[in-house]
């Protein structure tokens, strides 16, 4: 395996804040996964805060530098991708390059701003791991399976921002299947769940943790209720409204029984016997 | 209560300037509203947000709490027969506050005192204050 | 050469920006011109007569027109100087409006000047024109129509009556069209099949009707008055003359497969009549589901049990070759794929269903007797959502027209509903409502105002399963609720779109269509029913989405345009087309080439050398000119716009005179003259 992955493609590697800090278990799990399977992430040296949501100002440009400079440093070092675990950092990477992109004065513009760093011209391709794991194809995940998941229930949560707005949508936004390709590949049986494409409350977790412990608690009850064991994801911040605020949930709701919440790639760590590195760290 | 309609194009000339956004794309289906995922904790309906700088409304817009609400989640953005992106133009009234008042809608110090994915904190603080 | 000018002012449409006095004053001055003169309105009565007085009085042998567009008034003018006793075309019209004071309203100055060059190049052409008569060529006074829904058969029956022979080609088993699968219709109620089906026998029966159904036209060539058409006429397997329409073969056929005409919700065999009224009440094997193949029979069952020994496992496709004069284009529409709204779940949930399902689910002989019933589990749906405008009104979804029928048939479906099941719930998200017809708001106010059933303003977002029911996701925007309805079924109003095969029909006939596919008028207001290609004719939702009484009114339109086509033996083309030099023709055969409507044939001289000439065909010929521009030795030329004029124009638009002709050998001994200009 790791052979063949000698002649794969180099690919930069984004982490952003989040992985290094409460989302470790996503990152060890990821990389596990991405180096049994011959992907061969590359963490991009000294990369800042992408900043988080997406700036939708249309008179700021000075709100793209961060996620640019990212994108302009890992062209500089000749990438070609870049990709990222996180949904947030995936969107905010992937809308700033379309929108520097869509513009030639804006690019221009964003150029100067950025001084330092060599001049971005649009080349790198954003691409969430869920797309990299597409394109590798079902047979190599499933030549990597060691414990089948045995028709685990899984429901797949896409929240927003994989699939929204739809410019940089990995998969159909309203019947997304990219996940559910990689569960079933796995062994695992997906489960349809209309509120997998709902939002959670995003960050308002910070300031309204009783709204998000609303919007959580109606998925994850219709996960349950089309027979979902656990709920996977993606994204960091989903998965601490999902997960940690579960214990908010039950001070609303009573009677709500906890469900199990994991990161898309702990179910595959935990699917190629890669277990043991998750607890190592 | 009787509104005063008036010729005021000020704000909208600015919001559009923020958020890029021509509201008179919208032709009130209110697709938006009925898909929006924190419409039950909004005092006004997004489609009323842009119903009212239709028509020059503008008070209750500033003054409302959707705009707040708003988690830019593009469910509506994703569903706008129109193309309307409802999120862009929500982030528009947001900055023309947050750029005039001088004030933030919220302080760090009012945040919720656990400990929080960085996500969540910087986003927050992306979204309430300048 | 006596020319005379007429300039209009067109109110202040031209005068407010040319300077009409200085602009006589010059005009009159020019070469060949005795007389120049300007009106208010020359277009209007009192003008005309002004143009003809004038003509007798200083005996104009020429006249120009400086106005507006030709394609407004060039017709009237022509005709005005025909009755003073010229040539109707020894006239040139100077466009001095759209193409000049319009487009220059803040330039009074450069206007005035560009309007004097423009009468000065008009002046110059004319001097050069020659009285041309119309071309009379043959008309084939039979009639194509393409399309046996209500709008094929009410124009078939009425050129039909009119005495003429109609070739009626529909492409399924019967015709009827969409109208046969409705239930009642809007806004009188009646029952749809009781009033068509009359008409569909009728038109079966009609001496002067051809009908040919399970067939479509394959080729078409030539142009107006006269085209060769090539019919494909499928093999149905059983010989209409023989089957008498019993039904003892479907009994036996053990193949069953979902019903078309029943939008799938219910069965038929792979022998079958889509629904008993069908016309012709003939049977057909659907050989892509019959057992039996083109090679291989394996089952005898309809066979055996078919007294009259109508099945015939060995026919095949037939080909029939008319000839008519014009055609009408009446092939209907279709409802957008309901797959393309996923957020509403379509093509994924059973009970997401679109108007036409539920027509056929209302409807008696439907596929459950008339007992509304859900697709899913064959349940009686106690609470039914109505969605307006799905995918309509939607630039996202590529569809930013109205659909324009579904507001009514929307609020039909919810009185039949009512009706049906006395204690359901209906509810309608709306937009808009447009009911601008006859009757039609009425209706709707009848509909509105039943018990049981609630309109909605506002757009659903979402339609998801929970359990056995779906949950629609809306807005009531004029109370400003978002709402959830926990509803048994959910009717789509889809958008129509054009049928399928009519944009390549569309392209064979090189009749234009809009961005939607839609066969596009000649003009969208006074020519509504007419092509812009002569000869074709529309009728009915081909053109835009239409209810039944739109959609027969049209047909009876473009039926009267046909009939009116057909009062003539001859049909006489204006002579603005093709004529060869035969003096200059070297038989190169270039222009036969160029030619997008194979009007040139190539011919040998009855001379010793059997030369080749090039022979134009006036029928065929559409005057566009390609010929002219391809022929290297100026031997072929578009009567009224032939090089010598053009050439007059362009020198008295620049100010200059041809001064030398340079006549260069190229290498390979091509002749290559070039004309230089020079201002004088
Ligand atoms: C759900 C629903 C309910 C409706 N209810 C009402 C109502 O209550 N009242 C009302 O006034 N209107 C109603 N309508 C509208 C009505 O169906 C149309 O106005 C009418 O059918 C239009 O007739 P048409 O002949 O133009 O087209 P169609 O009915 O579509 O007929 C076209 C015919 O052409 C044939 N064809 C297509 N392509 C070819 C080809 N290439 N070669 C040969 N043949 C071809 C087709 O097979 C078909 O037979 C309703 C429509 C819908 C969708
Ligand atoms: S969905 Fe679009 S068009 Fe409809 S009300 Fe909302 S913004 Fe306006
Ligand atoms: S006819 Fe009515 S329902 Fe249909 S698209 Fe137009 S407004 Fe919408």
């Amino acid at each position: 395996m790791a052979e063949k992955g000698k002649q794969t493609m180099e690919i930069a590697y984004f982490p952003g804040c989040t992985l290094k800090n409460t989302a470790k278990r996503l990152e060890t799990s990821a990389l596990g996964v991405a180096k049994l399977l011959g992907l061969d992430l590359r963490e991009l040296p000294n990369w800042t805060c992408c900043g988080t949501c997406f700036s939708l100002a249309e008179d700021n440009l000075m709100k793209q530098v961060a996620p640019i400079r990212t994108l302009s440093r890992a062209a500089s070092l000749g990438y070609s991708v870049i990709t990222t675990l996180c949904s947030v950092c995936y969107n905010t990477l992937k809308q700033a390059d379309l929108f520097v992109k869509s513009d030639p004065k804006r690019l221009k513009k964003i150029n100067t701003f950025m001084e330092e760093e060599a001049n971005y011209e649009g080349q790198i391709a954003v691409k969430h791991f869920l797309t990299l794991l597409d394109e590798l194809g079902e047979e190599k995940i499933k030549e990597a399976v060691k414990h089948n998941l045995n028709g685990l229930k899984v429901g797949c949560y896409y929240g927003c921002l994989l699939l929204r707005p739809q410019s940089i949508a990995i998969d159909d936004c309203e019947q997304p299947q990219i996940m559910e390709r990689l569960m079933k590949a796995l062994g695992a049986e997906p489960v349809y769940f209309p509120y997998q494409v709902e939002c959670c409350g995003s960050y308002h977790t910070a300031v309204h943790p009783e709204i998000v412990a609303r919007r959580a608690y109606r998925i994850l009850e219709n996960a349950r209720e089309n027979g979902a064991e656990i709920v996977v994801t993606s994204c960091p911040l989903c998965y601490f409204n999902l997960k940690d605020r579960q214990k908010n949930i039950k001070e609303i709701y009573s009677g709500f029984k906890p469900m199990k919440v994991s990161y898309f790639t702990e179910i595959m760590a935990d699917a190629f016997g890669l277990t043991k590195i998750l607890e190592n760290g | 209560m009787r509104l005063v309609l008036k010729k005021n194009d000020g704000l909208l000339k600015k919001i559009k300037a923020i958020s890029g956004e021509d509201i008179y794309a919208c032709y009130q289906c209110g697709m938006c509203s009925a898909g929006c995922p924190m419409g039950q904790e909004m005092d006004l309906l997004p489609n009323q947000v842009i119903r009212l700088l239709q028509i020059g409304a503008e008070r209750q817009v500033l003054h409302c709490r959707t705009v707040w609400l708003c988690a830019s989640c593009f469910t509506c953005t994703a569903r706008c027969p129109k193309g309307v992106n409802l999120a862009r133009l929500m982030e528009g009234v947001r900055l023309f506050l947050l750029r005039t008042q001088k004030e933030d809608h919220f302080s760090p110090q009012q945040m919720v005192k656990e400990p929080l994915p960085p996500i969540a904190l910087i986003g927050a603080l992306r979204k309430f204050t300048t | 050469m006596r020319i005379g000018v007429f300039i209009c002012h067109c109110g202040r449409n031209i005068a407010g920006v040319v300077d009409i006095k200085a602009l006589v004053d010059r005009v009159s001055t020019l070469e060949n011109v005795v007389y120049a003169t300007n009106e208010m309105y020359l277009c209007s009565d009192p003008g005309q007569r002004k143009i003809q007085e004038v003509i007798k009085e200083f005996k104009l042998d020429r006249v120009v027109v400086a106005a507006c567009s030709p394609k407004m008034h060039g017709a009237t003018f022509a005709r005005a100087i025909e009755e003073a006793g010229l040539n109707p075309y020894l006239i040139e019209i100077a466009n001095i409006r759209e193409q000049c004071s319009w487009v220059h309203q803040d330039l009074r100055k450069i206007a005035t000047e560009k309007a004097f060059k423009l009468i000065k190049a008009a002046v110059a052409k004319v001097a050069l024109a020659k009285p041309l008569e119309p071309v009379y060529v043959p008309l084939t006074r039979k009639v194509l129509i393409i399309g046996g829904g209500v709008a094929g058969i009410q124009a078939a029956l009425d050129i039909a009556n009119g005495g003429f022979e109609v070739y009626l080609v529909e492409k399924s088993p019967t015709i009827g069209g969409h109208m046969a699968q409705l239930d009642e219709t809007f806004p009188t109620l009646d029952c749809s099949a009781c009033i068509l089906t009359p008409r569909m026998v009728e038109a079966a029966r009609h001496p002067n009707i051809h009908l040919y159904t399970y067939a479509e036209v394959k080729q078409v060539e030539g142009v107006v008055g006269s085209y060769k058409v090539t019919i494909e006429q499928k093999p149905r397997y059983v010989d209409p003359e023989k089957c008498t329409g019993c039904g003892d073969c479907a009994e036996v056929c053990p193949v069953i497969v979902p019903n078309e005409f029943d939008q799938g919700l219910g069965g038929r065999k792979a022998i079958y009549i889509p629904f008993p009224q069908a016309v012709p009440a003939v049977y057909t094997i659907d050989l892509e589901h019959c057992l039996n193949t083109e090679k291989l029979i394996v089952c005898e069952q309809c066979y055996k049990a078919c007294g009259p020994k109508a099945i015939n496992y060995l026919m095949g496709p037939k080909e029939i070759e008319i000839e008519v004069g014009a055609i009408v284009l009446a092939t209907g529409y279709d409802l957008w794929p309901i797959e393309n709204l996923r957020e509403y779940g379509g093509g994924e949930y059973p009970d997401v269903i679109n108007g036409l399902e539920f027509e056929r689910l209302l409807c008696s002989s439907g596929p459950t007797g008339g007992v509304v019933r859900r697709p899913s589990d064959g349940k009686i749906p106690k609470r039914v959502v109505f969605i307006q405008c799905a995918g309509s009104r939607d630039p996202k979804h590529g569809c930013a027209y109205c659909s324009k029928i579904c507001c009514m048939y929307t609020a039909k479906h919810a009185l039949l509903y009512k009706h049906a099941v006395p204690d359901g719930e209906a509810y309608v998200f709306f937009i808009d409502v447009r009911a601008a017809g006859k009757r039609y708001e009425e209706f709707v106010q009848r509909v509105m105002g039943t018990d049981g059933i609630k309109y909605l303003r506002g757009k659903v977002s979402k339609v998801f399963q929970r359990n056995d029911k779906l949950v629609v996701w809306g807005v009531d925007t004029l109370s400003g609720v978002a709402v959830e309805i926990e509803a048994d079924m959910v009717v789509l109003a889809l958008p129509i779109v054009p049928s399928q095969g009519t944009k390549e029909l569309a392209q064979m006939l090189k009749a234009p269509t809009d961005e939607y596919g839609f066969l596009s008028e000649i003009h969208p207001k006074l020519r509504p029913v007419e092509s812009s290609m002569m000869g074709i004719y529309l009728a009915g939702a081909v053109q835009a989405p239409k209810d039944i009484p739109d959609s027969v009114s049209q047909a009876s339109a473009a039926a009267s345009k046909v009939l009116s086509l057909f009062s003539n033996k001859q049909l006489a083309l204006d002579p603005i087309k093709a004529e060869v030099d035969l003096e200059k023709c070297v038989g190169c055969g270039e222009c036969a080439k160029v030619c997008p409507f194979g009007a040139i044939t190539m011919k040998k001289r009855l001379d010793k050398k059997k030369r080749k000439y090039a022979e134009v065909n006036k029928a065929l010929c559409q005057g566009c000119g390609c010929c002219m521009a391809a022929c290297r030795k100026e031997a072929i030329q578009v009567e009224g716009f032939t090089l010598p004029q053009l050439r007059a124009q362009i020198y008295a638009i620049l100010d200059a005179k041809p001064t030398k002709v340079e006549i260069k050998k190229k290498e390979g001994g091509n002749e290559d003259k070039t004309a230089i200009v020079k201002p004088r």
